[in-house]
């Protein structure tokens, strides 16, 4: 890959670093609906877009990073471990499910969603060794449903409208 | 400006979301028909059991954490919430009040877990 394009694809990721980070501070500033563990996770919208636009390793990048920064800013490293842990089981499951190549944004974005929770749930199950743990599983599966919907909606529609604007 | 069409969501996404749906709701349903009344509130800090309150004595405890903070127990009227902590997130003070078996308040800044455990008396052998 020539310099230019590199420099292009380094920038573009920073940015959507940045995206994401911003939209994680903007979530953290609106109410929560008093369920633990269930929000949009409107950041993952700038994942999704680095995951089509860019590939699977980017999207990687910016979603660790972003988390990292996040943590070292605001919230501290007990809680970035669980966030890496939804984050991380997120990413895998959203890279298997854009290979497969018969979802959407919205279905790649889906599992990314119930992965988050998931991994997360499994983390603390680990941690706390407490099984019982799981038993949030479920509900917050289908809170991971609805933001995946939501979140897959959003990125599909950036996806195939920013194509113009950036070169991506 | 046309939407690219492969960002369309699909027939194969709406079945994912379907299943995962449905699997969740059968296991929200087959938890909530397999619930038992709970007998005793155990206390666990980083996996250890520290203390055992029964269920049906309404009191007032302060558990104190490894790390210092604290979570402030109520049990009443057959139920354990947790009304106050000293973690910065309070998501277990947001988390509803627990009465059957193997219900749990989660606090992960402290790495205390309540727990509402079974039927069968305290030290009984049941299996």
């Amino acid at each position: 890959m020539c310099t230019e394009l590199k420099t292009k694809r380094m920038t573009t990721m920073a940015m959507l670093t940045a995206v994401a980070m911003i939209l994680s501070y903007v979530e953290a500033m609106l109410p929560s609906i008093g369920i633990p563990g269930v929000k949009m996770g409107i950041a993952n919208i700038a994942v999704v877009f680095a995951l089509y636009r860019l590939g699977w390793r980017e999207a990687v990048a910016v979603s660790l990073v972003r988390v990292v920064l996040m943590a070292l800013l605001f919230t501290g490293v007990g809680p970035m471990l669980y966030s890496l842990a939804g984050a991380a089981l997120s990413l895998v499951l959203m890279g298997l499910m854009k290979k497969s190549g018969i979802f959407s944004p919205v279905g790649v974005s889906v599992a990314g969603g119930v992965g988050h929770n998931a991994g997360q749930v499994l983390l603390a199950m680990w941690m706390l060794e407490t099984q019982e743990i799981i038993y949030y599983l479920p509900a917050l599966a289908i809170s991971g449903v609805i933001s995946g919907v939501l979140i897959g909606l959003a990125g599909g529609l950036l996806i195939s409208r920013m194509k113009n604007v950036s070169g991506y | 400006m046309n939407m690219d069409k492969s960002m369309k969501i699909r027939k194969s996404d709406v079945v994912l979301i379907a299943v995962c749906l449905l699997l969740a709701l059968l296991a929200v349903l087959a938890m909530f028909l397999k619930r038992e009344n709970g007998a005793r509130v155990g206390v666990y800090v980083d996996g250890e059991l520290t203390a055992v309150y029964p269920l049906d004595t309404d009191t007032t405890v302060t558990l104190t954490a490894a790390n210092g903070s604290f979570n402030t127990l109520v049990i009443e009227d057959g139920r354990a919430d947790v009304t106050d902590a000293g973690c910065p997130d309070k998501l277990c003070v947001n988390m509803h009040s627990i009465a059957y078996a193997g219900e749990t308040i989660t606090c992960l800044p402290n790495k205390t877990v309540i727990k509402i455990e079974g039927g069968a008396p305290e030290g009984v052998d049941v299996y």
